[in-house]
């Protein structure tokens, strides 16, 4: 199966182009070929992750490369797939997702007038993903992380007819720009260096030291701004909020599951690269982001920019956890909330759609009225709260314990692990919220409430199974066994003061087969820590130390979290208003999301529009002026010419004109008309004849 | 009788030829001095052969010159015909239109 994993991503293209060209008059409008396309896709994708589990090995790879573009004799660019345990899991996750919003699709789009082009861009959207999770290099992971972009944009503005949704897919579409342009900074940097792109060849230049250093830490900073930018980090989150215009199985599809964390994909594919100080960068920009995200989560009564924010933090978690090295973790919490975080937009959709509302001020005790919505939801929400047993707790766990490892380490930066614990207990805090309001409590809007209906099968059956893979045991165990952290290139001995940490640490760490696969963490964060009296039974203790009392400060602060949310919106021993009101600055500053929409269009709209004015004038009074002097110098060259015609060439041709009348004039008198003035002359001449003649 | 006497006869016919042509208005006359010139110079014609040339050349040239006057004279005539019918006026001062 593994053989044929290349032709994955070709099945979505294939539905994309006969939808396109002919889905309208296709029977059910074409949404069967993408459908079977994804499902063919998906059933591959089984095929290959069943092969790569038998071989149960951490360092499985399937390598396979084709010259691709010959630039001259000096560069090859080469095609190809590379399959290691990664991709495998990413398969699973992005087909199994993929599959599950086609169908949920079918019911949610039911009845759309561009019902067809919404498979369309649903299959191109696929392809591109299913391509960037199998590339092999760098150059073609570009490839596809822009055409991912442009399904996006696409998807956001499949209503385009609504200005906001225009608005947002051209926002998302320019803020991902700005991160991609990080990205191909930092590419040049490494093919500047390294002259190759795949990303074995590229590991192994940097760890025969062409790239090394500052130069080393830029490179890898500017990789993660393409990370920043999709998946929708501080300060380019902006974005992702304002996606949730598009058709609700987009957002569970694109900006829940996978799309958006393509960008973690991204980091942990290039993980070997960063030095500790872009590690550091990864992990602050990954803590403000959560924290941040979160805050904005607590006040929002929108239920999809809830599930927005709370997206963000949970990317800001796995960004996080892989900044502290979490490796392991940090795409741990990508496969989990993966599947919870679809489950949850899904079911919102399926609320949406049966009270045609977004607003969760306007829902309330729906878990009557749609009991599968409400089972799946609620369960999904255990998951991202962190409840044991759960999904998100099994991975939510592992990043809190390798953020207080890391803080342990290096107890500088033990805020990153309290500023997560603060917001894993929000987290559990604004979900619960939402759960509470729309499906607890008294319908507050009766004549929605009435109107509300359980969803069609094509709609819960997808979330019954995105519920049931929300549950930990589908993970625990194999998960931190075959995904482990790839070994740093990054020349150490360069960046660190202490020369003498070993690489090699690492690997013994490793060797033991520790519970935790990121014991090793400290090893790629040549942090000075004090020589090499470490020995690996340390850091094992500090390890499982770290994670013990991580699990424990985790579950606490999301038995508060939950416990809060019941008291205030269940219980209502506490009046949410008023608290409001009592810190409204606050409240306000948090409603308006911290005013970043209000910051960047003062700084970087405004900035480039009037940008553009001066260049506008600029143009108009420079270049046109320049354009306009050679239009005068034109005219009076033509000016000069023209005299030069008129006066000289006309002159001369006059002037033989006016020689001819003068002479003709002259001559004229010489043909008097009288008979005997002729014989005259001609007497007269033959006299003068002959007199010359005889003399 | 010598060839030095007959070609002074030859000349006074022809002075006397172009007089008339010079100072008469009368087309006819003009053309009746025209004729004397013309007979002027067959009498040179006739000399020259009669008294320098083994041949008849010269004098069959003047039988041609005599047709010739004839010819010329019927065209001239029917030419101050049409003048006259035109202009009512045989003068040749009035037949200037060409003049420059």
């Amino acid at each position: 199966m593994i053989r044929y994993a290349h032709l994955i991503p070709f099945l979505p293209l294939v539905s994309f182009f006969i939808n396109v060209a002919i889905g309208k008059r296709l029977p059910r409008k074409g949404d069967w070929v993408s459908l079977a396309t994804i499902a063919t896709g998906l059933a591959m994708s089984i095929g290959i992750f069943y092969e790569v589990f038998r071989a149960y090995d951490p360092n499985f790879r399937y390598h396979v490369v084709v010259p691709w573009l010959n630039v001259g004799d000096r560069a090859v660019f080469n095609a190809g797939i590379l399959i290691d345990n990664l991709t495998a899991v990413m398969l699973l996750v992005v087909t199994g997702v993929s599959f599950l919003v086609h169908l949920f699709s079918v019911g949610y789009m039911h009845g759309d007038p561009r019902y067809n082009r919404f498979f369309a861009y649903l299959s191109i959207f696929s392809f591109s993903m299913l391509g960037l999770v199998l590339s092999e290099s760098l150059f073609f992971i570009y490839i596809f992380w822009e055409l991912v972009g442009l399904s996006s944009y696409l998807l956001i503005g499949f209503w385009f007819e609504k200005k906001s949704a225009a608005d947002a897919c051209k926002k998302a579409f320019i803020v991902n720009r700005v991160g991609d342009f990080g990205f191909l900074i930092g590419i040049l940097i490494i093919y500047a260096t390294c002259g190759v792109l795949g990303y074995e060849e590229v590991f192994r230049a940097i760890g025969e030291g062409k790239l090394e250093g500052t130069l080393l830490t830029l490179a890898g900073i500017g990789v993660f701004c393409g990370a920043v930018g999709k998946s929708a980090q501080f300060p380019l989150h902006v974005w992702l909020p304002d996606a949730m215009e598009g058709p609700t199985p987009v957002s569970a599809l694109i900006h829940a599951a996978t799309m958006v964390a393509a960008g973690v994909y991204l980091v942990g594919r290039v993980y070997p690269i960063f030095t500790p100080d872009a590690f550091l960068v990864i992990a602050y920009i990954g803590l403000i982001t959560l924290f941040l995200a979160a805050t904005i989560a607590l006040t929002q009564n929108d239920i999809k920019k809830v599930l927005a924010y709370s997206t963000t933090s949970q990317l800001g978690f796995m960004i996080m956890g892989l900044g502290v090295g979490g490796f392991t973790a940090g795409l741990a919490h990508l496969t989990t909330h993966a599947a919870f975080k679809a489950c949850l937009f899904l079911g919102s959709g399926s609320v949406i759609h049966a009270v045609h509302s977004q607003d969760i001020q306007e829902m309330g005790a729906l878990r009557k009225k749609m009991p599968i919505t409400f089972v799946t939801f609620l369960i999904a929400t255990l998951a991202i709260a962190g409840v044991p047993l759960f999904s998100g707790f099994y991975s939510k766990d592992m990043i809190l314990g390798a953020a207080l490892e890391f803080g342990m380490r290096n107890p500088q930066h033990l805020i990153i692990f309290f500023g997560a614990l603060l917001t894993a207990g929000m987290t559990a805090f604004y979900m619960f919220r939402m759960v509470i309001l729309t499906f607890f409590g008294k319908p507050r809007d009766h004549h929605k409430f009435d109107h509300a209906h359980e969803s069609p099968p094509s709609m819960w059956v997808p979330l019954v199974i995105l519920a049931a893979l929300s549950f930990s045991f589908w993970y625990s165990g194999w998960f931190g066994t075959l995904i482990q952290k790839p070994r740093s290139v990054a020349n150490l001995a360069q960046l660190s003061t202490a020369a003498a940490v070993p690489a090699a640490h690492g690997e013994t760490a490793h060797g033991k087969g520790t519970e935790s696969p990121h014991a090793a963490a400290p090893a790629a964060h040549g942090e000075p820590r004090g020589g090499a009296s470490h020995d690996a039974e340390h850091d094992a203790h500090i390890a499982h130390t770290a994670h013990t009392y991580a699990m424990y400060s985790s579950v606490a602060v999301g038995s508060l979290g939950i416990f809060l949310a019941f008291v205030v919106y269940s219980f209502g021993w506490i009046n949410p208003d008023r608290v409001a009101n009592r810190l409204k600055p606050l409240y306000t500053f948090l409603l308006n999301k911290w005013y970043f929409d209000e910051l960047y269009e003062a700084t970087f709209v405004n900035g480039s529009k009037a940008f553009s004015r001066a260049l506008a004038w600029f143009d108009l009074n420079v270049v046109d002026g320049l354009v306009n002097l050679a239009a005068r110098l034109g005219i009076f060259l033509s000016w000069l010419i023209g005299v030069f015609d008129n006066k000289v060439v006309d002159g001369a041709v006059d002037g033989v004109a006016n020689v001819t009348i003068a002479s003709g004039s002259v001559l004229r008198r010489f043909q008097t008309g009288k008979l005997y003035h002729y014989i005259f002359a001609l007497a007269g001449g033959a006299l003068l004849i002959f007199l010359i003649k005889a003399f | 009788m010598t060839l030095d006497k007959l070609l002074v006869v030859a000349a006074a016919l022809f002075c006397c030829g172009l007089y008339t042509v010079m100072t008469r208005r009368n087309a006819v006359a003009v053309l009746m001095g025209v004729e004397l010139i013309l007979n002027a110079t067959n009498i040179n014609f006739v000399a020259f052969s009669f008294f320098l040339s083994r041949v008849m050349g010269g004098q069959i040239f003047a039988v041609f010159v005599i047709v010739l006057a004839a010819a010329e004279a019927a065209v001239a005539l029917a030419i101050f015909l049409r003048m006259f019918a035109t202009t009512g006026t045989v003068e040749v001062d009035v037949a200037d239109q060409l003049k420059g």
